[in-house]
């Protein structure tokens, strides 16, 4: 099965041989394309039958919560930390970004960009929370408890003096340019370092 | 009697080096006996060292001899099974001080030949551990390709990848701890306690007598076995039913279907173990604590021990060994980074699921194992 394109991103962008901590890794999906590729990937995941499923596939992952485990990494344990699709749904965004750049020198974090234009529309006309192909469920269940946009993220680590090594906004699978990112992006992987 | 379970033979071996135990004193020799699974291959590559649990012993996949009944893991281990005996050669070893064959405290006097008794050393996990490494080295294999155990024998396999991480490439400890806790002592001294409160353990010295301390061995049973049952899985299984009857007797024979299933499991219990041997060995356990000789800093325990893949598994009904003990394993792995995965599964039947049917288990289990190999 073909990878998710944002995690086919991440994939190509992690050099091989390099330490990976997947935080939120799913049945490691991610992580088996780049063990395939020599990186070493362990993963931090909630769900215990994710996690049952990884290490199935024989890897290493832990079972925990990205709110409170990521403290039991020790700093520079890994050369890169990765949060996908999964930085909406933490109570404390800004301390799990703290928290990635504590355990890895770099971290790649993607999110779905709440200032897409869809959503914008349904809300203007709407007036009602969205439900969008990548935030399929109503506001009373959905996980994302901190919906975020692109520039929202950027006011989040420019405050914190995060550097932002590089941006990929996707809009459906392909590429969106930065410019219009704002509007037209759908979700966004940013790769960045202290 | 004694005799009828100290009479069954077992393949064994007595290996002449002197073995110094963790209490300072020694054993001359070593008598271990154990069972195998499958071939060892060429590079003697695929071994696989299983450790047991307090009451288990070394025919994991084989009929009992004194019970008749299938082994303790039969479901796990076997051709084509999740620990795939096509695959790896089993080693299972009855640990030093229990009953089915090792050296243990009705081992005889190496001077009067007599049972020994209480005069048998009291040993520790890190002793089973270097009497396991012995058997190995009589039988050439360097190293395993992993050391699986659950509940006592998760403590041995921590042991191993404290004592001998450069002989291991992976340990899979399920429903296991790496020190026993208050509570956990608590139960063990329980049971000590109803064995040497029985006129008939005569202080150890029990072997060739008429009558040996049946009654303790089981009320100490009895304790034991509530504590690796859930009370969920006591309540579904037994509630208040009564036993064999309508109404309550209004006297003490057991009335509820609980009452009369311990009595059958405590009972039992002793057809197949030793009393002296359930004191050494729970003693041992209650020793345990691999953060002892760290200043209680579980990580230093394992910092030799980074290259060791660690598999860890609890279980959500699990007392015994909850979940919070798994979880400071990991959290000292993680602070030296080695690659450990835990999970914490969901099953009803308390410390025991990992003798049960658990299809997670079971899935875990052959992951882990056939992984990098």
């Amino acid at each position: 099965m073909a990878l998710r394109r944002d995690l086919a991103i991440i994939a190509d962008a992690v050099p091989s041989s390099a330490r990976v901590l997947d935080v939120g890794c799913g049945d490691g999906e991610l992580m088996e394309a780049l063990r395939a590729k020599g990186v070493d990937a362990r993963g931090l995941e909630i769900d215990p039958a994710n996690v049952t499923a990884a290490i199935a596939r024989g890897q290493s992952v832990v079972q925990g919560d990205a709110n409170r485990d990521l403290i039991d990494y020790p700093d520079d344990a890994f050369d890169y930390a990765i949060l996908s699709q999964t930085l909406q749904t933490t109570e404390r965004p800004d301390r799990v970004v703290d928290e990635l750049l504590r355990i890895a020198p770099r971290a790649f974090v993607s999110f779905p960009n709440f200032a897409h234009w869809r959503i914008r529309l349904a809300l203007l006309w709407g007036g009602r929370m969205p439900v969008t192909r990548l935030l399929p469920v109503a506001w009373y269940e959905t996980p994302n408890i901190h919906h975020v946009t692109v520039s929202d993220f950027r006011d989040l680590i420019g405050a914190r003096g995060i550097q932002v090594e590089r941006v990929w906004h996707l809009s459906g699978d392909k590429p969106t340019s930065d410019a219009a990112a704002s509007w037209r992006a759908e979700h966004a992987i940013f790769l960045i370092r202290r | 009697m004694a005799s009828a379970l100290h009479q069954i033979s077992h393949h064994s071996v007595t290996i002449p080096t002197p073995l110094a135990l963790d209490s300072g004193q020694s054993l001359p020799s070593v008598t271990i006996a154990w069972q195998s699974y499958g071939a060892l291959n060429a590079d003697r590559s695929n071994a696989v060292l299983l450790c047991h649990a307090l009451t288990g012993d070394q025919y994991v996949a084989s009929d009992h001899p004194a019970t008749g009944k299938p082994g303790w893991w039969a479901r796990m281990v076997g051709p084509g099974k999740p620990i795939d005996t096509d695959r790896f050669h089993v080693i299972c070893a009855n640990v030093l001080g229990s009953c089915m064959g090792s050296s243990g405290p009705a081992s005889p006097d190496p001077v009067t030949g007599a049972p020994l008794g209480m005069a048998f050393p009291v040993i520790t996990i890190g002793d089973m551990v270097r009497a396991q490494a012995m058997l190995l080295d009589h039988l050439g294999i360097a190293r395993l390709h992993a050391v699986v155990g659950g509940s006592m024998g998760g403590m041995q396999a921590l042991a191993w990848t404290v004592n001998y991480p450069e002989r291991l490439g992976s340990a899979l400890v399920i429903a296991s701890a790496a020190r026993h806790s208050a509570q956990n002592i608590a139960f063990h001294e329980v049971g000590r306690q109803a064995i040497m409160a029985d006129p008939d353990w005569q202080d150890g010295n029990y072997y060739d007598k008429y009558c040996m301390p049946t009654k303790g061995l089981a009320v100490a049973r009895m304790a034991a076995h509530i504590t690796y049952l859930s009370e969920a899985g006591l309540t579904e299984k037994f509630g208040r039913r009564l036993q064999a009857r309508d109404i309550k007797s209004f006297g003490f024979d057991a009335d509820f279907q609980i009452e009369s299933y311990l009595r059958h499991q405590g009972l039992a219990f002793t057809d197949r173990f030793d009393a002296n041997a359930y004191l050494y060995i729970t003693r041992a356990m209650d020793y345990f604590d691999l953060a002892d000789p760290h200043d209680g800093r579980l990580a230093g325990a394992f910092a030799k021990a980074k290259d060791v893949r660690f598999t860890l598994v609890s279980f959500d009904t699990d007392w015994l060994y909850p979940t919070a003990e798994s979880r400071r394993i990991v959290q000292a792995l993680q602070s030296v980074g080695a690659a450990a995965s835990f999970v914490e599964l969901s099953a009803p039947y308390g410390h025991d699921s990992f003798l049960l049917d658990v299809p997670a288990l079971d899935r875990l289990v052959a992951g882990a194992l056939g992984s990098g190999f």
